[in-house]
Order: C-alpha cells, then sequence, then structure tokens
C-alpha cells in the first residue's frame, strides 16, 4: 500500500464510514493514520471527558459531524445526581474558536444549555442537523434560535429531552426562506405550538421525510399537515382524538389513503382508540411502530392494529399488549428484528407480560436481534427455549419487574436461562439481567459471552467471584455498570489494567471502599476515579473504611475535569 | 344533581312498603364530593389503581407490589426491597415522568352512582373499565344487584333495574345505546333507575 499515491488511499478510505473501521485503519500505519485523520468528517466519542475538544480538533481537520455523550447510562434512572457535568457548551465554543465547518451534532445526556444552542447556531454557517436525546436544560429559547440562525437546517431531532416551555412561539422563527427542513421532531415538547405556523412551515418543505409531533397538534391539523406532506416516510402523532362520526375524521381517512410512503408511525401521545382504524391503510408497509407512550390505547386495539402490520421490523410497545397479544405478534410480524416492551403504568388494569409471551415471540420470530422486556416473571425454561429460538441475538435486556424475583416454577435463580443465552447468542453484544442470580450467571457470561461490550447487572451475585469472571472472561467488555451487589474491593482490584480497556465502569450501592478507589486511582493515572458523596459536606474527609455509595471511573487523556460539582471527589 | 336534591327526589319516590322501613335505618350521612376527578381515594377494593403516594418522580412503583403486600410485615430483610426502588425498573425519568402525566392528565373519569333506594352514593372511574359489560358487572357487585343484557330493543327486559346517566345536554340516557368511548366522554353521572320507572324507560311507550 506504500506504493499507492495518498489521493488514491483517500478515495479508498471514503469507502470506509464506520468508526470502528475508521479507528482500525488509522492503527495500521503512520501514513494511513494521516491520511485517515485528515480525511475523516464524521467523529464518535463515547464519554465526552475522555478526551479535550482541542485535541479533538487538532487531529481530525475535516471534521463535520460530531457525536458525544455525556452522563453515564444509570443517569437514566435518576441514579446520577444533577449537576454531575456533561456540557456540552465548553465542546461548541472550542468547534467555534477552531473554525470547524461543523455540519451535524448529536448529543446524548449532556447538559445542553441556551447559551450553547445560541453559540450554536451562530457560529457554523454549514449547520444542518442537531440531534439532542435525553438531554436537559434547553428551553425553548434555545430551539427558537437554531430555528432562527441556522439557514440551511435539515434536521431537528429531539428524543426524549426535559425541555422547559418558555412560549416564545420558536417554531415561528424559521424564516420564510426555510425550505430545507428534512426531518423534524418535537413530540417531547410539553407546550402548545402554533398550528398555522407549522402547517405552512410543512407546507414549505418539501424535502420532509421525518415529522414527529407534540401532544399539542390535534388531528385535524395532523390531517390538513399529512394532505401538505404526503412524502412523509415517517410520523409521529400528536394528539388523536376525535369523535369518529365527524367529517373530519371520514377526510383523515381519506388523506391517510394517501400516505403510502409513511414507513415509520409513532407517537399517539392521547388517542381515541376508535379512530385508530384510520391507520389501517397505512399498516401494511410499517416497518417500524413506536407505541410506547401511547397509554391510551388498550390491549385489544393494539392487537387489531397489529394484525394489519405483517412488514414490522421494529415494534415498541406497551405491556398492555400482554401475552395473548405478543402472540398475535408472534404470528403477524415475521420479519420483526427489534422489540422493546415497555411496564405501563397502571398495574393490574392491563394484562402485563410473562415468559409465555418472550417464548411466543421467539417462535415466531426468528429475525429477532434486539430485546427490550419488561415483565412480571421469567422462567429458566423459557430463557432456554428462547435461546435456543432466537440465537441471534445481538441485544438482550430483561428487566423483570420484581428485581430478583426467582424462576417462579422452580424457585432457582435464572442462572442457568441467562447462561443458556450467553451460550447461544455467540454474537451477544449488549447485555442486561434481572432476576434472582448467584455467581454462577456471571461464570457463564464469563466463559461465554465473547463479543459481549455492555453489561448491565442489578441486584445480582453473591461473592467478588462474579465480578471477577466477567472482567477476566469478556474480552471485548467495554462498558460495565453494576448496582446493589455484593462486589467488593478485591473484585475491583484484582486487575486494574482492565479498565484502560474499557470506557467506563460504574458501581453504585456495592461493597467497594474509598481506600480501594484511591489505590486504583494512583495506580491508574489515566483513569479519572469518581466518588460521588452525597451526604458528606466539602470539608468532610473520606475515611478509607467507608463504603462508597456510587462510584464511576473511565479512561480518558484529558486528566481530572474541571467541572465536576462538589459532591464529586475525583481521587 | 346534589346531596339536597337525592334526599327530596327520594321524598317524593313512590315505592311499596312501609316509610322508613328501607336502607335509612343505616343512617349514613350522604357525602357531598365536589370535584369529580380529585384524587380521593379508589372507590374500588381492588388493586386495579396504582399506590397513589408517591413520594418522588425518582420512587418508582413496585409493579410487584399486588401480589407481595404480605411480605411487607416480615421481619426477615426482604431481598432488595419490595417496596420502591430508586431506579427500579430501569425506566428513562423521561418516559416515567411523561406516562405519569399522561395518567394524571387523563385522570380517572369519576362519576357518581346513584341507586334508586340507597342511602347513599358511590363514585366509580369509567377508565378502569374497557366496556359495558365490565361497568355493568362492577354495578352489579357494587350494589348487589342483576341488571341483565342489553338490548337496543328491550332495554334490560327482564331486570328490575336499568343503568342510566346523564348526559352533557342534561338528559337521562339509558345505558348501552351509544358506542363505549362515546358515552365515557359524555357521562356526567349515573343513576341506576328501579321499579316502573326503569321500565318506562326501556321500553317504547
Amino acid at each position: 500500500m506504500n506504493y499507492f499515491p495518498d489521493e488514491v488511499i483517500e478515495h479508498i478510505f471514503e469507502y470506509v464510514v464506520s468508526h470502528r473501521d475508521r479507528n482500525a485503519l488509522s492503527l495500521v500505519c503512520k501514513s494511513w493514520y494521516r491520511i485517515e485523520r485528515c480525511t475523516r468528517e464524521k467523529v464518535f466519542i463515547g464519554n465526552c471527558y475522555s478526551i479535550t475538544p482541542e485535541r479533538l480538533i487538532q487531529r481530525f481537520p475535516a471534521l463535520k459531524s460530531l457525536t458525544l455523550k455525556g452522563k453515564p447510562h444509570f443517569a437514566d434512572f435518576s441514579l446520577v445526581p444533577h449537576g454531575w457535568g456533561g456540557f456540552v457548551y465548553p465542546w461548541i465554543e472550542a468547534l467555534a474558536k477552531g473554525k470547524v465547518g461543523l455540519e451535524e451534532l448529536r448529543l446524548k445526556r449532556m447538559v445542553v444549555s441556551d447559551d450553547s444552542l445560541e453559540l450554536l447556531s451562530r457560529a457554523f454557517p454549514n449547520f444542518r442537523s442537531l440531534v439532542l436525546v435525553s438531554c436537559e436544560e434547553f428551553t425553548t429559547d434555545g430551539l427558537a434560535a437554531i430555528a432562527a440562525n441556522c439557514k440551511s437546517l435539515r434536521e431537528l431531532d429531539l428524543q426524549e429531552n426535559e425541555v422547559d416551555d418558555h412560549k416564545g412561539q420558536w417554531l415561528s422563527c424559521f424564516p420564510d426562506s426555510c425550505t430545507s427542513l428534512v426531518s423534524l421532531n418535537f413530540a417531547c415538547l410539553k407546550g402548545e405550538i402554533n398550528v398555522g405556523v407549522l402547517e405552512r412551515l410543512v407546507a414549505r418543505s418539501p424535502n420532509l421525510k421525518s415529522l414527529r409531533l407534540n401532544r399539542s397538534v390535534p388531528l385535524d391539523a395532523l390531517q390538513r399537515i399529512l394532505t401538505r406532506a404526503p412524502q412523509l416516510v415517517d410520523l409521529g402523532v400528536g394528539s388523536y382524538v376525535q369523535d369518529p362520526a365527524t367529517e373530519t375524521f371520514v377526510k383523515l381517512m381519506n388523506t391517510m389513503h394517501k400516505c403510502k410512503s409513511i414507513t415509520s408511525l409513532s407517537g399517539f401521545l392521547e388517542v381515541t382508540p376508535r379512530c385508530l382504524t384510520a391507520m389501517y391503510v397505512i399498516c401494511p408497509n410499517l416497518t417500524s411502530l413506536n407505541l410506547s407512550y401511547a397509554a391510551g390505547i388498550p390491549g385489544s386495539d393494539l392487537i387489531k392494529l397489529i394484525r394489519h402490520c405483517k412488514k414490522l421490523q421494529r415494534l415498541w410497545i406497551m405491556d398492555s399488549i400482554g401475552d395473548k397479544g405478543l402472540g398475535v405478534v408472534a404470528n403477524t410480524c415475521k420479519e420483526l428484528q427489534e422489540l422493546r416492551v415497555f411496564p405501563s403504568d397502571n398495574i393490574g388494569h392491563h394484562a402485563a407480560v410473562t415468559e409465555k409471551g418472550l417464548v411466543a415471540i421467539s417462535m415466531g420470530c426468528p429475525k429477532l436481534h434486539s430485546l427490550l422486556y419488561f415483565c412480571h416473571q421469567m422462567t429458566n425454561a423459557a430463557l432456554i427455549t428462547v435461546a435456543k429460538n432466537c440465537p441471534n441475538f445481538i441485544r438482550f435486556r430483561l428487566a423483570i419487574l420484581d428485581a430478583t424475583k426467582p424462576d417462579p416454577d422452580t424457585n432457582q435463580p435464572l442462572d442457568e436461562g441467562f447462561g443458556a443465552i450467553v451460550q447461544s447468542c455467540r454474537r451477544l453484544r449488549r447485555l442486561s439481567l434481572s432476576g434472582q442470580l448467584t455467581d454462577k450467571v456471571f461464570l457463564y457470561i464469563g466463559m461465554y459471552a465473547e463479543q459481549l461490550e455492555m453489561l448491565s447487572i442489578a441486584f445480582a451475585g453473591e461473592s467478588d467471584k462474579g465480578m471477577l469472571y466477567v472482567l477476566n472472561g469478556c474480552k471485548k467488555l467495554r462498558k460495565l455498570e453494576i448496582r446493589d451487589c455484593p462486589f467488593g474491593d478485591t473484585a475491583l482490584l484484582t486487575d486494574i489494567g482492565k479498565y484502560e480497556t474499557m470506557r467506563s465502569l460504574w458501581m453504585s450501592s456495592c461493597e467497594v471502599t474509598v481506600g480501594a478507589c484511591k489505590v486504583l486511582a494512583k495506580k491508574m493515572p489515566r483513569l479519572n476515579v469518581e466518588i460521588f458523596n452525597e451526604n458528606e459536606t466539602a470539608d468532610c474527609e473520606l475515611e478509607d473504611e467507608q463504603k462508597v455509595e456510587k462510584m464511576y471511573l473511565y479512561r480518558t487523556l484529558a486528566g481530572k475535569r474541571k467541572d465536576a460539582p462538589e459532591y464529586v471527589w475525583t481521587l | 344533581m346534589d346531596a339536597a336534591d337525592i334526599k327530596n327526589l327520594k321524598a317524593t319516590e313512590l315505592r311499596l312498603g312501609l316509610p322508613g322501613t328501607h336502607l335509612e335505618e343505616n343512617n349514613v350521612i350522604i357525602t357531598e364530593e365536589k370535584s369529580s376527578l380529585s384524587s380521593t381515594t379508589p372507590v374500588l377494593n381492588n388493586n386495579k389503581r396504582p399506590l397513589q403516594e408517591e413520594t418522588s418522580p425518582a420512587n418508582n412503583k413496585d409493579c410487584g407490589s399486588k401480589c407481595s403486600n404480605n411480605n411487607t410485615d416480615d421481619d426477615a430483610a426482604p431481598p432488595p426491597s419490595k417496596a420502591k426502588i430508586v431506579g427500579w425498573p430501569p425506566i428513562r425519568s423521561y418516559r416515567k415522568n411523561s406516562l405519569q402525566e399522561q395518567s394524571e392528565a387523563a385522570g380517572g373519569i369519576y362519576v357518581k352512582v346513584s341507586m334508586d333506594g340507597a342511602p347513599y352514593l358511590r363514585k366509580i372511574d369509567l377508565k378502569v373499565y374497557g366496556g359495558y359489560p365490565q361497568l355493568l358487572k362492577a354495578l352489579e357487585n357494587m350494589f348487589k344487584l342483576t341488571i341483565g343484557e342489553y338490548s337496543e330493543k328491550e332495554g334490560y327486559k327482564g331486570s328490575d333495574y336499568a343503568p342510566t346517566y346523564e348526559d352533557k345536554d342534561g338528559d337521562w340516557m339509558l345505558v348501552g345505546d351509544v358506542p363505549w368511548d362515546m358515552f365515557v366522554t359524555s357521562c356526567k353521572r349515573l343513576r341506576i333507575m328501579k321499579g316502573y320507572e326503569a321500565r318506562g324507560l326501556g321500553c317504547a311507550v
């Protein structure tokens, strides 16, 4: 390859897109490292504290698209106190200073202030795509800045963010000259939006392919919008409440007939179930259906709808569908690849799901590779059956609502069931465990889960051995998160070199002591070992024998961070 | 109609049997419940409503509480407590808050149910029922009577009782005529009519 001129290699590299492949290329030789870094446009940073923005900009001068993740995953479940970190402003500031030609920014679990959005909107003339997932702190004022100032905005995608509504009519800030929108998702916004403004925006966006509305957009507006945008591919319905005996509803039924391009459907944040019949006409085309926020749809209506969705590849649904409903899914959705079943709020009211539903799915959907399943109970027999039927799992996440529940049939822990999963699914990359579990399950995981990259453990195990099996066995492990397990200092300190091969380790409510964390931090300068001490004041000394409530450690080239709040001790 | 009206209505009600020999013996005060959607304690005795004492958004409902209530008084420390555990089940706070808001906004649709001859009213949450059969069954259980089956032509023939409701226009309608969803959104209160009055509504005169 040394004999090829650089331009040829550059051209070849254009075809290499995934950041992992790119990372591999850069390690081959100095020449490839140089060519790769000069041509890389998309960079993924899984932990925003692992590197400084300046270093990023220095290495990748052609940077156009950046993905950043901030808080640890367990922050999703309220385990990380407020103010921990993950601020995006310093990044945007550095990118602006470095005159980076930023076009896309994707953020997950980061703190995004209105100021950062304002700066973002002004500093990058070619900026086209903003995706915010589970972020916080920004308000509709920040969105107004994006709308007003990003002249060639194509994508504004807000997923599950907590956004304060400042009633500023942010949607009106899109100028009349903005006609480039391809994707607009504001389903998570709680406030009202001006429906007329929205309709006009849709009317002047001929390239609009994805539109997800919030609850304030009523059904009649939906009908008018769909009339103007029959080219939509992805639709998120806001409010879907109407008396089916009205002309409005009839109009909607007719409009749906023209929406032949819709392959992805979501939303129904409020819903009159009987009106779902209008959706039947597009169901045969759907490959993705997300009704996990549609609490107003009873199981029977879910089932009726799904019967029409024979092409479904991705289904996110609530457990109100019940085991029987999952049986219908198994019989209907033969192309199913990803399934998520979420718990509904009204326990006891709806039929919940158990191991039976999962077994039915495994029997009917051979292509299933990603699962997130909240259920009331699980058995070893069921897991063994599922493992046999679906050897292709890449992601397997099981959350039994009673976290330490054993197999109800045998009263045994679920070690054998999960053991079967890891043994059968050789390509498993992500695993979340629940139910009563001993050290044995970790022995199995260490033995068989060779491709495992992310493991989430809660209320499991009996001794340090459990954690050690995993650390020793899973060579590709990148993220390990543990809560409420009896793993202590021995487990933490036995193989400290391992942590530099991983992105991060989270341990909370375990048996790890301050002293052990200090030892670890001292021996591994390229790890940040953070301890959260919410009860103590800043002046209080940390005793070595004290048990650590929450510990988060991650590899980093950026050194100790300067923006940590008072309760975070970086050792 | 408030409590005073009910008392007056009963006074004018024609019944067989001597006055004062009815259920008034219990001397139960008819409670006046002003707002129908306030968070009163659930009327039903089953576990259909979630625990209403949510201390903080971070604390999760224990979805297993239905089956494990008998464990909470044990001496032995329950393995990771069956009470609310922070962060379990592992659902994103956004999702949890969103669904909570949805169910609060949707609220319950609590309506008063009066039955002719009963000394006090009951209240039920229409949201809890999937349709007419469940509602009628619940009413039958609550008031210990048989309402029977609905037919379009003859109402609740063969029964001494007819379930009726007051709709948004203030008219008294027979339960069962309109689709369930429409009923739920238009029903303001229920009244189980008894005796000849019931038959009057049910048949064509």
